[in-house]
């Protein structure tokens, strides 16, 4: 854990901007997140979600606007990398390894210490180490998914950004992937949960957003949010396309 | 403590290696388009029209760029199945590390199709290699496939997003290859038809340059072929 700090922003987002020709997929996005806060953010498909969290992630160069992780701005250096953890909407993994080799792989990336012990742990917090030795390939779309989660948790990173993380896990994976994300709020990191499940997202949250046509066109704090009313108006957006 | 960039070269390197022995696909294709291609050229060849050590160092340096290029587009394409390019972008490593990686897998499944070829090559064609003009024609190829390694990685990178990728691959790299293939070819013709190492000297210097010069160039111009 590298920026448990709770009284500095965790995530700082100002005008935000990423354009593909002349397309803004992101655009003007600004908000900040302290440490143990959670930020779910719902969209129609294309709204921009995924090239937000790509930014934010470092992956992609925003065309404008900043972002800072920890204070630092991405896509930064190795230190900032190191901060955030990824579960995106493909795995990340390489088929032919094992579980436990893909997700030991990315303890030794990340400088954990006892990359295999830490592996393993968390592969258990994912209720998937009996897997373990288990090739990706040969496992289903949902235990692929708690590995993917295992892989982006191993290196317990202080800002974890979640695309979709619910897609394809059963019950008892969403249960501990729920209880996860709760404990990693706990220790402080900041969250930005992607999700099209409002209930879910709504659970977790401290803070909400929709976003649409690459813009937030709501932002607020979750606190005595009345859910039915905004899933009510958040339908209401998705009908109309905003 | 984030990995050093060598330590992190290496287990990609490792990686890169350990899904290629289990999967064999690549590894498989290049030996036996190799082993094929010998065949091909043996049974075309003429031995009252041209010599043997005329014609042996050329079929050689053909097997090697194309085989080669068999592993080279394989060596990204495995980071594209499930984005795990990704991962490696995301973890706090050295994009140069990505690439030293990725090279260093390259040139030894390059150099194992070598470890196949070179013996199939000096019995074919009755090449009389032995003693010090083995371990040159060893050491040229190996110098060699640093250089063919170093550019086709780096093109590799560049054209594994593009939809024409086994086509770019190719017409990126063979032109950048000249300058590796030219210097390996000539002295590897004076070691095959028995001249002397020292003849093949100033063309092994030619040809470390050149490995030089790429390595360095390409582990440079990696991290803005893969930022997006």
């Amino acid at each position: 854990m590298t920026v448990p700090d709770r009284t500095s922003p965790a995530i700082d987002v100002r005008g935000l901007t990423r354009a593909f020709g002349g397309r803004r997929a992101v655009d003007g996005v600004a908000f900040t997140l302290r440490g143990g806060e959670c930020l779910a953010l719902f969209g129609p498909n294309g709204a921009g979600k995924t090239t937000l969290l790509r930014m934010l992630a470092g992956l992609l160069r925003p065309t404008s606007g900043t972002a800072r992780i920890g204070g630092v701005a991405v896509p930064g250096g190795p230190a900032v990398r190191a901060a955030v953890g990824l579960i995106s909407h493909a795995s990340l993994l390489y088929g032919a390894l094992t579980a436990l080799e893909n997700v030991e792989l990315a303890a030794k990336l990340y400088g954990v210490r006892e990359p295999r012990a830490a592996a393993l742990r968390a592969l258990e917090a994912m209720r998937v180490r009996d897997r373990a030795a288990t090739p990706v390939r040969a496992l289903s779309r949902g235990l692929q998914q708690r590995v993917s989660i295992a892989r982006a948790m191993v290196h317990e990173p202080s800002v974890v950004l979640l695309d979709e993380p619910f897609t394809g896990l059963d019950a008892a994976g969403a249960a501990a992937l729920t209880s996860a994300l709760v404990a990693l709020r706990s220790s402080g990191a900041a969250l930005v949960l992607v999700t099209h499940n409002l209930d879910e997202g709504l659970s977790l949250a401290t803070h909400v957003a929709i976003m649409t046509a690459g813009r937030f066109v709501r932002f607020e704090e979750r606190g005595a949010l009345d859910a039915p009313a905004y899933a009510a108006a958040y339908r209401e957006l998705v009908a109309r396309g905003a | 403590m984030a990995p050093s960039t060598l330590t992190a070269a290496l287990l990609i390197a490792r990686k890169d290696l350990a899904i290629e022995f289990r999967t064999r696909t690549a590894f498989f294709s290049a030996v036996v388009f190799a082993l094929l291609a010998i065949v091909i050229f043996y049974f075309a060849w003429d031995p009252t029209a041209v010599a043997a050590v005329d014609l042996a160092p050329g079929v050689l340096w053909v097997i090697f760029t194309f085989s080669g290029l068999l592993g080279l587009h394989r060596s990204f394409g495995v980071e594209m199945a499930d984005r795990a390019i990704d991962g490696l972008l995301g973890a706090p490593i050295a994009r140069e590390a990505i690439y030293l990686g990725k090279a260093l897998a390259n040139l030894v499944f390059v150099a194992a199709v070598q470890v196949i070829a070179i013996p199939a090559i000096v019995l074919f064609y009755n090449m009389p290699l032995a003693g010090r003009a083995a371990l040159a024609v060893a050491a040229i190829a190996l110098l060699a496939a640093i250089g063919l390694t170093a550019v086709g990685t780096l093109f590799s990178a560049m054209a594994v997003n593009t939809r024409l990728a086994e086509l770019l691959l190719p017409m990126l790299s063979l032109p950048f290859f000249v300058p590796i293939i030219m210097p390996a070819a000539q002295a590897t013709a004076r070691l095959l038809s028995g001249r002397p190492v020292s003849e093949a000297a100033s063309w092994l210097k030619i040809l470390i340059a050149f490995d030089l010069v790429f390595v360095v160039a390409c582990m440079l111009a990696f991290p803005h072929t893969i930022e997006e």
